[in-house]
Formats: C-alpha cells, structure tokens, sequence
C-alpha cells in the first residue's frame, strides 16, 4: 500500500450513519458496484457520481455508526476513495473497513480546518496529514491491520491459511 | 479487583483466569445469527475464503425477517441461497416467516445467560438482556466464523447505570434508555459495555430489558448486559443454579458510573434525525404527525401491543393519521390475537403487519414519503430511514405512539392510562 498519497477532500459532517451511506431500499441489489452510485444517497444524491478515484472523505464524529452493513465501508472502497479521516469512527464500521482494505484514521482538529475541495497529503510512516504546510497527527496503525489493509482485508488473509 | 458481568461472561468463555478491559482475546463462538439480507454476503464470503464446511452446523440460525414477506422480484433470491445452504451444510434452525431475529434468538433460547453470540446485525446487542455477550459484527467476519468457529475481540471496558426507584405512570423502558442516550450521546459508549442495573431495571419484565440492551448500540457501544435473575431463568428455561456466578463483583472496576433515579423520569421523544436528540414528550407536545409505528426488536413484544391497546380501546385513531403495527414475531402475533390486542388494535384503525423487519428499515410495509412525519417504537430516527430523505422520525415508547395517533399530534400518553 503507498504509504504516502494526496487526495481531494469531500467533506461530510457528524455521525453520518449507515443508513445514510447505503439506505437499505438498495441493500438487495446484487452488487456492491450496483450499490456504489447510490453512496451517501439521503444526503447527497450527487455525491457518488462525482468522487474520484484517490479522492479523500474528511468527517466528523461517529462516523459510519448505525447498522452492522458491511456494505458501508465496501461502497466507500469501491468508489476507490484513499482514505476516510474522521473526528472518530463507531466499533463495526471500524472492524468492517479494515477487514475490507478501507483505510481509516483519526483526526480531531482537519475537520474544522479544512474546506471541501481542498488538497490533503497524507504521510503514513509519520502517522501525519498534511493540509497545506499545515501538519495534523494522527493515530498510528499497527503493523498487522495495515498489512491486512494492503492484502485487501480479512478474506484474502483466511485464503492464505486455508492455503488457497 | 473483581470483575464485572461483561468480563465474566469472557472469561468463562475463553477459560482464562484473569482478564482486564483492553486485552485482546480469542473467544469461542456459542452462537451465530445472520438474517436473510447479508445471507448471500456471508456465504459467497466463506467460499471465497477457502472454506467448505461449516465449524459446527447446531451452532448456526439463520432468520429470514428483513426480506419477509419479499417486496421486490429480486429478494427471494436471499432465502434461496440461504435455504440451499443450510440444505447443504445440516443447519436446521432456519426461520424463514417467523418473526424479528433478535426476538427469535433469545424467545427461542438459542442465546442463554453466559453465552458469547455474535449477529450479522446491529441490533444483536438486545440478547445482553438474558445475560449473555452479545454483538454485531460484518458479514466478512461472519464468514471467518462460519470457517472457525472463533472471533478476535477486545474486552470492552463497562460503563454501570444505576437505574432506582419506581418508573412513574406512562413512563417506560423505552423512555429510560432513551433518555440515558440523551444524556451520554450517540458515541458516548463507542467500543464500551453499558451495564444496566438497580431495583427499576430488577422491576422490568425480560421484554422491557430487551429494549434496554437493544438501544445500546444506538450509544455505541459493543453490547448492553445486564444480571440474569430469576426471571431471566424463567424465560430462558435453564436452571439459575447453574448462573449464580454471573454477576459484577461488588469491587469490578467501571470505567463511570451513572445514578438515576428513575421516579424523577418521564416520557420521552427523540427527535429528528439522531437518536440523542431527545426531549420530553411535553416539551414537543402538539408537533404533528402523520403516521405511527409500533414494532421493531425494540418494542414490538407483547406489553408493548397491550399498552397500545389499552390506550387504543374503544376509540379511533384521528383522521389522516395511520397506524402500523408489527408484532416481532409470530408467536406473539398469535398470543396478541389471543388476547384480544390486535382485534382492539385494527378497530381503532390500525393496519397489522406480518412479523418482520420491513418498515423498521425503510423497506416495505408503509415507508414514509417526503414530508410525513411518523412517530415510531424502532431504533433508528436517521434521515431516510424509514423512507424519504425529507421526512422525519420521532422515537418513542408505545404508549406515546399510541397517544399521538389518537389525537394526530405528540401529546402526553398519560391522560389516556
């Protein structure tokens, strides 16, 4: 996984649910790429169509609390954003992401800093983003859930103890 | 240092004889739950990770609730796959039209005291409330399960409510947790363990303590617990002899502790769109509604149907207004026909619903459009939830659902008990 990339900021607030990332109304499509343009649906119906690959979603508090559907974190994966950098995250959305290669961290002050549009570097190996020169610290990751992130989450590392 | 139920019921299951809040621990998986609209996600999960059999087949439920009866062309292609599976792999306990999954697991004892289970839903904390540990988690991990039988966790630290005194009249379950997430917010558990405890919580009937640990989540936290007694044995059928140990130890360490004096409580609504956006059913008296609810995992049981019908008894609800109702599951659908309740329920204008999930989750069953305002027994008061981005969700008890649909608007339930 680049341990350091920039992406353009979209900006979404606090606790944004799940239900908000993916109402359930679309939950029994057969796919995640089915569901992916209709991310963040209630709030922004636009928005899914207009993120880029490598773009990079600034939140607030409680991000992705509400249900335990996994397909949050997959549909934000899918739409190939670098990473969320959030106030704070709920517990299964957490667990949910990492097992599926979605990078997620913590941020307390970005959010208020940064504007939607902007340009953010993040640095891994010094646990920093970066918005402009300005430098923002956040939590560092431990080793084996990044290495988890970078094979593509839980099921290529069950793959390999299966010996598939 | 003593220990507290949450870490406990851990350390029972992993047979270590000393565990603290933030250790990193394997724990054996006593039961699983998946309902029907992540059930393809689990299995093509599990074959894509390499698996072929299932750990242990007795071990797994699925329940079919969100996609019952199905709405779209599309949706049976859920049970089918689950069905064939289950065919399979020997799982027997598949409960294709017969209610809520949380209402199924503990009602039909699959989760008892002291038991580590863990649901493809949020929601799986409610099963806290017969005393076992109990959570939601993704259908990928789901499928590591399926594969192992086995799940990573971290032993949560416990927040204690201290729930004393008599519940006024017209003031519920439903109002005491509400008003706890009022007060901690929508994150103030993330990752914790809420205990509930006290004489008001001892008081409270096994359904009313379902609603409790079933709203945990809606605070964030990984599960809701509160001590089996007695009437936890009763309804779980298991002999308390077995459980006397499962308790906090008067010195367990928790990380705060809440006092609530539960005679100074009273109703409550939580109003659009975060569950901690709550204030007295006073405070938003004469708000208007469209439509009521009363159902869900959270209050759907039978005392919830009797209070509603005891409200509802010989009187109609206002004109313009609807009236959904969703027994959470088939045997309390019957025993409410038995009573009497539903008959009670559809006189006053009501519309009865199969047990199942559908409108809780904005998917069938009277979804709201843009512009109503329905006020609702579910869980979730999110934008859209239920239906339309632009409507709005009041979170209530039944006998406030019941009361505002009488007169349109959220009025006090009191002045009809």
């Amino acid at each position: 996984m680049k341990k350091s990339f920039t992406g353009k900021v979209w900006k979404l607030g606090d606790d944004i649910d799940t239900d908000i990332i993916i109402p359930t109304q679309f939950l029994a499509l057969e796919s995640v790429e089915a569901m992916k343009k209709y991310a963040f649906h209630p709030l922004r119906p636009e928005l899914a169509g207009l993120i880029q690959p490598g773009d990079i979603i600034v939140a607030g508090k409680n991000f992705g609390c509400g249900s335990s559907r996994e397909q949050a974190p997959e549909i934000i994966a899918a739409l190939k954003v670098s990473c969320v950098i959030a106030k704070s995250y709920a517990r299964i959305f957490y667990r949910n992401a990492f097992n599926n290669g979605l990078l997620l961290l913590e941020n307390n002050a970005l959010y208020d800093c940064c504007n939607e549009g902007d340009q953010v570097a993040v640095q891994l190996a010094e646990s920093r983003v970066f918005l402009g020169d300005k430098a923002f610290p956040v939590a560092s990751i431990p080793e084996d859930l990044l290495q988890m992130v970078e094979a593509g989450g839980l099921v290529p590392f069950m793959r390999k103890k299966n010996g598939k | 240092m003593g220990y507290t139920l949450t870490e406990k019921i851990i350390m029972k299951n992993t047979g270590k004889s000393s565990i603290r809040a933030g250790d990193l621990v394997i724990v054996n998986v006593d039961r699983v739950m998946v309902h029907d609209i992540f059930t393809p996600f689990v299995i093509g999960k599990f074959r894509e990770m390499g698996f072929e059999k299932v750990w242990n087949p007795d071990k797994i439920v699925f329940v079919y609730d969100h996609l019952v009866p199905t709405s779209f062309i599309e949706d049976f292609r859920h049970h089918q796959i689950g069905d064939a599976f289950a065919i399979e792999q020997g799982i027997n306990a598949v409960h294709r039209t017969d209610g809520v999954c949380h209402q199924l697991m503990p009602e039909l004892g699959y989760v008892v005291p002291g038991q580590v289970t863990f649901g493809t839903d949020s929601h799986t904390t409610t099963y806290g409330a017969v005393g076992a540990f109990a959570t939601g988690i993704g259908y990928t991990e789901m499928a590591a399960i399926f594969g192992t039988g086995e799940l990573w966790i971290k032993v949560p630290p416990t927040i204690k409510f201290n729930i004393n005194g008599k519940l006024p009249e017209g003031v519920f379950a439903k109002d005491i947790i509400l008003k706890i997430i009022g007060d901690i917010g929508v994150d103030g558990a993330t990752y914790k363990a809420m205990e509930f405890g006290g004489s008001t919580v001892k008081e409270l009937s096994v359904a009313g303590r379902m609603t409790l640990c079933n709203m945990a989540v809606e605070a964030g936290a990984k599960v809701g617990v509160i001590e089996p007694d007695e009437k936890t044995f009763a309804f779980s059928g298991v002999d308390g002899a077995d459980y006397q140990d499962l308790k906090s130890d008067g010195d367990a360490h928790y990380e705060k502790v809440f006092e609530y004096d539960a005679s100074t409580f009273a109703p409550i609504v939580a109003c659009p769109s975060n569950v901690d956006n709550v204030k007295t059913v006073e405070a938003m008296s004469g708000r208007k509604i469209d439509q009521g609810f009363i159902g869900s995992c959270t209050n759907g049981r039978l005392e919830d149907l009797e209070v509603a019908a005891n409200i509802l008894k010989g009187r109609k609800i206002a004109p313009y207004t609807k009236l959904i109702v969703t027994p959470a599951s088939r045997s309390i659908y019957a025993e409410a026909v038995k009573k009497g309740f539903i008959g009670i329920l559809v006189e006053a204008g009501a519309i009865v619903n199969p047990p199942g999930c559908g409108l809780c989750c904005g998917r069938s069953g009277g979804i709201v459009s843009d512009g109503e305002t329905v006020i609702a027994t579910n869980n979730r008061n999110f934008l859209g939830r239920m239906g339309g981005p632009k409507s709005e969700i009041f979170l209530a008890s039944p006998a406030t659902v019941a009361a505002a649909v009488l007169e349109g608007k959220i009025v006090d339930p009191r002045k009809y008990l």
